[in-house]
């Protein structure tokens, strides 16, 4: 009957206690602490730091807690929160050849100063699952040299950018303040810069089926991975009253060098091209994917043609979000009874006049 | 009554400015889209997040605020975008359209007329009238600055063609003040001649797209249509089964599972006065 859709603010306030009811589950069992997602959740934390453009492991953590493990929807509970905060500053440049790293691998050389360092990583495990891990171990696991290396590491490019086999990587001319995307909406054509930040924000799983979409003929940019690096590295600002850079604090950070092969043009030698990507914490597959994406999506400046999805600045940068995709697909469950009533009456007259 | 954590209306004062900037370049050019920095609301995106960002940037205290959602102040979403305002403005809400100084809306325009001293506030999911013909928005944005509407023109002759009339029944696509082209939201058809020469203000806001545009008050809204195709809206020939109204738009409410039907107004508060109104007649 019609009383249907009555009764929908007593309905919400009862909807609210049934998701806090299914977020603790059985009440017999231990509730989640900020502290064990922190310590035994790191990727999730690092992802939710990334996408959500707030680097805060005890928000993120609070927001998987308050999300019941949901990323997607940690990450809009951070977004939202940050929204509004002001602006105190905008820190210095990081020269990431400074961090302090924990792990750095490169796939274009054997051999290079500062050496290759795993670190902590899944890739060269057994994907077996470990039982062990179903019961809480009885010692603490201690790993030699867990600390990261203290002195400067210079990238891996540097090595060949000293030959000039690829291109130097500098500031547009003037250095002009980059657009801040959280202010200001996306327009196109959208500058590199604009379009780092995008892909730094966008949702990992879209970043990887683009950046997978080029590795299988939708834009080949033939991809090496000339280096990732995971580390921590001081942030500075300026403050204007003392006119130096202070430290502020330490942040973790992925970053990854694509090196890619580019033909050279009529005025232009053979040389190596760049794609570029940069995430909080450890986040490696999306560095990696978002430095594919990058590349494919410097097809227009480059001279290439720009055929592909991936290398359409309109089709990756406006598909990116997860915020925008999670909440366009799933307002469908709003109603539409008005427009549906709409399309009802236009079917019937269509197969009227039949 | 309001949240003193949150400023006035949830967006901080600078971000109000920057979005009451975008509003007024949207009443001088009506129906052109103006693009402004929409921010992450605690709501979702596709949510209402263009409408409830416009509607605290204009909202004072002494405003009555009526929040609709297909026409009805009762469905869940307009209940929590009108509970997310008593929270963060505590502002006087009303379910009566004649008593709000701002009614938000959903895919509807009341059936009571509004007046001068109103605004009207639509939630906006595709700004962009001609994205579903061309999805680019560098090519659509040409096609504004260029007052060239002839992909739209050829879709509604082809419509024609086909089907012997046009085959769009909501979001009707509209020319504001004789210059562009605009999508009037996901209203029905029926609500379209409204938008016309309406002595309210009338603002748009899309959110996930990042666009407000505007209607100022006594503007002229087309419906597109061609001389000898002239534009129609919905007629039902059932009468509303609660208040009787034959000149509202209906809602099919399907009663039992053997195709029982029963017509009713899509706008609670408009039906529900009729049939207070029948009340004391009696």
């Amino acid at each position: 009957m019609y009383v249907a859709v009555k009764g929908g603010e007593r309905a919400i306030q009862n909807s609210y206690e049934l998701i806090a009811e299914a977020r603790r589950g059985d009440p017999a069992h231990a509730e989640l602490t900020l502290d064990q997602i922190k310590q035994q959740m790191r990727l999730a934390v690092d992802r939710v730091m990334t996408e959500g453009s707030v680097y805060d492991a005890d928000l993120a953590a609070l927001a998987l807690k308050q999300a019941a493990g949901d990323i997607a929807e940690a990450v809009f509970l951070l977004r939202a929160f940050r929204a509004t905060l002001p602006r105190f500053g905008y820190t210095e440049p990081l020269d990431t050849s400074r961090m302090r790293l924990w792990r750095r691998v490169s796939a274009t050389f054997k051999d290079l100063p500062g050496g290759q360092i795993l670190g902590p990583t899944y890739d060269y495990t057994q994907r077996l699952l470990d039982f062990s891990l179903s019961e809480p171990a009885s010692s603490a696991v201690a790993a030699e040299s867990g600390d990261g290396k203290a002195e400067p590491v210079p990238g891996v490019l540097s090595l060949i950018e000293q030959e000039g086999l690829i291109e130097p990587q500098e500031p547009a001319a003037g250095d002009p303040d980059p657009t801040d995307l959280t202010r200001e909406p996306l327009r196109f054509p959208a500058a590199r810069p604009v379009r780092l930040q995008n892909l730094a924000r966008g949702d990992e799983g879209f970043l990887l089926a683009m950046g997978y979409s080029t590795q299988r003929g939708y834009s080949h940019t033939h991809p090496f991975a000339g280096e990732i690096r995971f580390g921590v590295l001081e942030v500075e600002i300026v403050p204007e009253e003392l006119g130096f850079a202070v430290p502020i604090g330490e942040i973790a950070l992925t970053e990854c060098q694509m090196v890619n092969q580019f033909a050279g043009s009529a005025i232009e030698p053979p040389k190596f091209t760049r794609g570029y990507g940069l995430a909080f914490g450890h986040c490696e597959r999306k560095a990696m994917a978002m430095a594919l994406v990058d590349r494919a999506l410097r097809a227009g400046e480059l001279g290439e043609s720009a055929e592909a999805p991936a290398q359409k600045q309109e089709f990756v940068l406006s598909h990116s979000d997860s915020l925008e995709a999670s909440g366009f697909v799933q307002h469908l469950k709003l109603p539409h009874y008005v427009d549906f009533q709409s399309e009802l009456e236009l079917v019937r007259k269509m197969r009227a006049r039949r | 009554m309001r949240d003193v954590n949150y400023n006035f209306g949830y967006l901080d004062e600078r971000t109000k400015r920057m979005i009451r900037r975008a509003i007024l370049k949207a009443v001088a050019i009506p129906g052109y889209q103006v693009p402004f920095g929409s921010r992450e609301m605690p709501l979702p995106y596709g949510w209402g997040t263009g409408g409830i960002q416009v509607t605290a940037s204009v909202i004072g205290p002494n405003d009555v605020l009526k929040v609709i959602d297909q026409g009805a102040d009762d469905t869940v979403n307009a209940v929590n975008i009108r509970r997310f305002f008593q929270r963060t403005t505590g502002v006087t809400t009303t379910q009566r359209t004649a008593d709000a100084t701002l009614i938000q809306t959903r895919h509807r325009i009341p059936e009571t007329p509004l007046t001068e001293r109103q605004t009207i506030i639509y939630q906006v999911p595709v700004p962009e009238p001609l994205q579903r013909l061309e999805p680019r928005e560098l090519e659509t944005r040409r096609m504004h600055a260029l007052a060239e509407y002839g992909l739209m023109h050829v879709k509604l002759y082809e419509d024609i063609a086909r089907y012997g009339h046009v085959a769009a029944t909501y979001d009707y696509p509209v020319m504001v003040n004789g210059r562009y082209l605009m999508a009037p939201s996901p209203i029905p058809k029926f609500d379209n001649p409204k938008m016309s020469m309406n002595p309210a203000l009338q603002l748009f806001g899309a959110g996930r797209e990042k666009r407000i545009y505007a209607v100022p008050p006594y503007t002229k809204v087309e419906s597109l249509a061609f001389d000898d195709h002239p534009f129609e809206v919905q007629r039902w020939t059932a009468a509303c089964a609660l208040c009787g109204s034959r000149s509202s738009f209906l809602d099919e409410i399907v009663t039992d599972d053997r195709g029982g039907r029963m017509f009713v107004c899509s706008d609670t508060d408009y039906c529900g006065s009729r049939q207070s109104g029948k009340e004391e007649a009696a």
